[in-house]
């Protein structure tokens, strides 16, 4: 099959592939580039788990192919906040709310968070529960990731 | 919890989680993370029919697709081709089909897997998938359990060796009251209802998958996989490949959730290990979202013939239990036993003079089931919460004063159950009152009152769900009394490292709940040590050579108990060492904030870390005194432990479009001793979001030919933050008596509660239209026809 030549800013090092076109954007991440940060979770875009930021806006990962990403920046969990004790507010705050249990939504979910603070830096409960609709848990209930994204918001300076 | 508080320790306290930092991070270790050199990608062709006959079936197409290796039918693979064996036999009589990794001549559900393909690309696995021939000749499909019990079914097992019957077993338990039709007869009142209590799936969020490398040390095949049981995993696997237990090493990574979805020896691993081990390259297999929804054992899936029988004043007297439980096609590890751990939770709070149960298990062309959160405990607790509430209309009494003048009341602990449990401690009492004082529950009546006055569209409904369960499982004669074939009890070994480290080894396999930090904070508080000092080692028969794993809510109730053992073992061996050191006896000695102190001369101390140093260079031990400080110990169970609680839901019901809309959720849950409050909470909702899931939103759903409707995250619904509420959760305590540590078990609780209290809260919304009941999942569509049934229309 005809592989086309990309390059994608991750987590903020310029890194070339050589993809077929139908190369999902988290296979190529997980298994080209062992960012195996970002999961997937489903075959049908309804989960979520494998959320990241192109160019900063949200998108699931496993809803995009890797050739249109060419020439774009992904962010993942991994490029969030990099480095030894180095945290972001949100994952600060997932951890304070105990905002998740066995982990595995939890990449994808910060991502759509940290989209959704920088979209509406003060959110009500209601549009926090709206912004985190395309993202599933199965352990919390989303009654601490709630209290997480509200927390997170208070310590990013959103007024309350 | 004040009272351990006091004690300085970390029990008890609500710490943040050890585990938090890599799983924000995305420093994770999930099984498909695992990429090993040569590895071979496995993908799985699946039977579209739920019951035919497989009359042509040709793999060597597959091997003309570029970079696949190797690929198989059940006459390939021959003797590697291992049954699934069901450890779980629960009658003499039993009828155990084989169940063949791979399927022979016959399909029985959709899903089952009929030939497998090797490549060193995993998407040319799934390529080459679409070569393989085969044909099919189609039989009637095997859907409904009554039907399936006529004499004139179509067998799913038909087979040499079938009795010729689709009844998997009949159990009845012996009664231990007087007869129910005595009870009956006494009784002014007799309420009968028919409760489905539907098919439902794990819905863990990490799919699963399974590693297999023949490339370890010596002649070991390590296996990695996305499981719940991997100390179980590996007795199975070697029971049957054949491959000498102690060849293998099973280790489960970061697992993410499994709700008992991942209680399981499933046939993507047996081929995955056997196929590495022919081929000798790692074999590798991650189930994609729909496949895991017909491959992964389903739940629940039972038919409740549930009669009740009482005095006109509301005693109660009497309970039958009738059930149909749906096996599906197979027998995994333990489908057969579910609906046994409910048979002893019936009867639940509440005392009574009789008690029948009986069960038949009925095989079906469905996915099989087995344990789901919960496992048996939340469809009998669905089907008495629901028949009380069923029998305080029929006797016009306000459902919550049903309760109270038949549940045992706190003074009559340990009270033996009709159904020959003896419970330890409760205090249902306590819970209650604090659940309605969070609840509001006479202004929330007085509000249903005027909605009901006023002819509102959108009426209210209370339901409650006063319930208990049973965990710790297993003490293991118990479970051999059931014939189940394996023990209960649970392993821990401590060590104290040279450099003041500690190692917590334990035989739990968490995959979510938190272990690692609620470990530490038990063992802490005994050590004296740090909670950051001390590293829990699990999931790795290499490292954790003994456990029985994490179901039914028994790991801190069991596990607890081998880790605060252990823990206290070592302090004990610790002080010998340091008595020596300090030339005292070792009744001389106190230990206090990890040191230990001469009496009366505080300045004569030695610290553990010390005597761990001393313990390691042995220079100076005393006469008999190994080198090491180490200690381990393996507890079973005296009894079970038995968490409870009140449960209040109040639902706001549109009766011209059936919506519900939960307004307000307490939940008041006594789990006994709390380790970590935090983590307490956490599992307190999670286990209501998924029992409030099975009243309102998810459902497994078949056509009449056997056909998965519900094929995807797409098409069943798996509940987001727009369908829930927040919780308003609280506890009581009320230590149980069975272990040391006084716990209890958190895990399945929401799960078993909450179903109830959300369906009753339905039902009492429209109880005024002649609603009785509604089927679940309560969707729109489903109360709407409960609505118009009601009223005599069409529904």
């Amino acid at each position: 099959m005809t592989h086309i030549p990309i390059s994608v800013t991750v987590d903020g090092i310029v890194c070339d592939g050589d993809v077929e076109p139908r190369t999902l954007l988290v296979h190529w991440l997980r298994e080209d580039l062992g960012r195996v940060g970002t999961v997937v979770g489903c075959d049908t875009s309804s989960c979520g788990a494998c959320t990241v930021l192109v160019d900063g806006r949200s998108i699931k990962s496993c809803s995009m192919l890797a050739v249109q990403a060419d020439g774009r920046s992904v962010t993942t969990i991994q490029g969030l906040a990099e480095g030894e004790n180095n945290w972001h507010p949100v994952q600060t705050a997932f951890k304070e709310c105990h905002g998740l249990q066995c982990g595995y939504c939890t990449p994808g979910m910060v991502m759509a968070v940290v989209d959704l603070l920088d979209e509406n830096p003060n959110p009500s409960e209601a549009e926090i529960r709206e912004g985190i609709e395309g993202n599933l848990c199965r352990c919390t209930g989303y009654h601490n990731i709630v209290k997480s994204v509200q927390h997170a918001a208070e310590l990013m300076g959103g007024s309350k | 919890m004040t009272e351990l508080l006091e004690t300085g320790t970390p029990l008890g306290r609500p710490l943040r989680r050890k585990e938090d930092a890599r799983l924000l991070h995305g420093q994770t270790n999930w099984t498909d993370n695992i990429q090993l050199p040569g590895t071979l990608y496995m993908a799985i062709l699946r039977s579209p029919m739920a019951h035919a006959r497989i009359t042509h079936l040709d793999v060597a197409p597959a091997l003309e697709h570029p970079h696949v290796v190797a690929a198989y039918g059940a006459k390939e693979l021959g003797d590697l081709n291992g049954s699934i064996p069901c450890v779980w036999p629960v009658t003499d009589d039993i009828q155990m089909p084989s169940f063949p990794a791979l399927a022979v001549d016959k399909v029985r559900h959709v899903g089952d897997c009929v030939a497998v393909v090797l490549a060193t690309d995993k998407y040319a696995a799934y390529d080459a998938l679409e070569a393989i021939e085969v044909d099919y000749e189609a039989l009637p499909a095997v859907v409904d359990m009554e039907a399936a019990l006529k004499p004139d079914s179509p067998l799913v097992h038909d087979g040499e060796g079938s009795p010729g019957t689709n009844e998997c077993y009949t159990f009845p338990l012996p009664g231990t009251g007087i007869p129910y039709e005595e009870a009956k007869a006494k009784a002014d009142v007799v309420v009968k209802r028919r409760f489905i209590n539907q098919r439902i799936i794990a819905g863990y969020m990490e799919p699963r998958a399974v590693v297999a490398s023949p490339m370890g040390m010596s002649n070991e095949m390590t296996v990695w996989s996305a499981t719940q049981i991997p100390h179980i995993l590996r007795v199975l696997l070697s029971l049957v490949t054949g491959m000498p237990e102690n060849s293998l090493r099973v280790i489960a990574p970061d697992v993410g959730g499994g709700f008992g979805g991942k209680l399981q020896l499933y046939r993507e691993e047996i081929l995955a290990v056997q196929l590495a081990r022919h081929l000798g390259r790692p074999v590798k297999w991650t189930e994609t979202r729909s496949e895991d929804m017909v491959a992964s054992h389903h739940g629940r899936d039972q038919i409740q013939d549930i009669e009740i029988c009482a005095t006109k004043d509301g005693k109660i007297l009497g309970l039958n239990v009738d059930l149909l439980a749906d096996m599906g096609a197979y027998l995994q590890i333990i489908t057969p036993g579910i609906p046994l751990l409910g048979m002893f939770m019936f009867p639940a709070i509440y005392k009574m003079e009789a008690y029948h149960f009986n069960c038949v298990g009925v095989f079906t062309n469905k996915t099989p089931t087995d344990a789901i959160r919960g496992a048996g405990r939340p469809e009998a607790t669905f089907a008495i919460e629901r028949i009380i509430d069923e029998l305080a209309n029929e006797l016009g009494m306000d459902p919550m004063k049903l309760r109270k003048m038949n549940w045992i009341t706190h003074e009559e602990f340990p009270y033996s159950t009709i159904a020959g449990l003896v419970y330890d401690t409760g205090n249902y009492e306590a819970a209650t009152a604090k659940a309605l004082d969070l609840f509001g529950y006479d202004e929330l009546r007085a509000e249903q009152e005027s909605r009901r006055a006023s002819g509102d569209p959108v009426q209210l409904g209370l339901g409650i769900s006063t319930f208990t369960e049973m965990c710790g499982l297993a003490p293991s004669r118990t479970l051999g009394a059931l014939k189940y074939v394996a023990g209960g009890w649970e392993h821990c070994t401590i060590r104290a490292l040279p450099t003041g480290k500690i190692e917590l080894i334990t035989g739990t396999s968490p995959h979510g709940q938190g272990h690692e930090t609620a470990w530490s904070q038990i063992a802490a508080s005994i050590l004296g040590v740090d909670v950051d000092d001390i590293e829990v080692i699990h999931g790795d028969t290499g490292r954790a050579p003994y456990g029985m794993d994490t179901y039914g809510s028994r790991s801190l109730a069991v596990g607890g108990q081998a880790i605060k053992k252990a823990a206290e073992r070592l302090v004990e061996k610790a002080k010998i060492i340091a008595a020596h050191q300090l030339e005292c006896s070792p009744d001389d000695l106190e230990f206090v904030d990890g040191t230990f102190r001469v009496k009366g001369d505080p300045e004569k101390a030695q610290p553990l870390a010390a005597v761990a140093f001393e313990a390691f260079t042995a220079h100076n031990l005393p006469d008999g005194v190994e080198p090491t400080l180490q200690a381990e110990a393996t507890v079973d169970p005296d009894d079970f432990s038995y968490p409870h609680g009140t449960h209040l839901c109040a639902i706001e019901v549109d009766t011209e479009t059936g919506k519900s809309t939960i307004r307000k959720y307490v939940a008041v849950d006594d789990v006994g001793i709390q380790v970590n409050p935090l983590i307490v909470k956490g599992q307190v909702h999670g286990g209501l979001a998924q029992g409030i899931a099975q009243a309102l939103y998810e459902g497994v759903e078949y056509d009449a030919d056997g056909n998965l409707l519900t094929a995807s995250f797409a098409d069943y619904l798996i509940p987001s933050a727009m369908d829930l509420p927040s919780f308003i959760t609280d506890s009581t305590v009320t230590p149980s008596t069975t272990n040391p540590l006084g716990t209890k078990g958190v895990g399945e609780a929401g799960a078993i509660a909450s179903t109830p209290a959300v369906i009753n809260a339905i039902v009492d919304a429209l109880r005024p239209m002649g609603v009785n009941d509604v089927l679940m999942p309560a969707s729109p569509q489903n109360v709407w026809r409960a609505i118009q049934s009601a009223k005599g229309g069409a529904a």
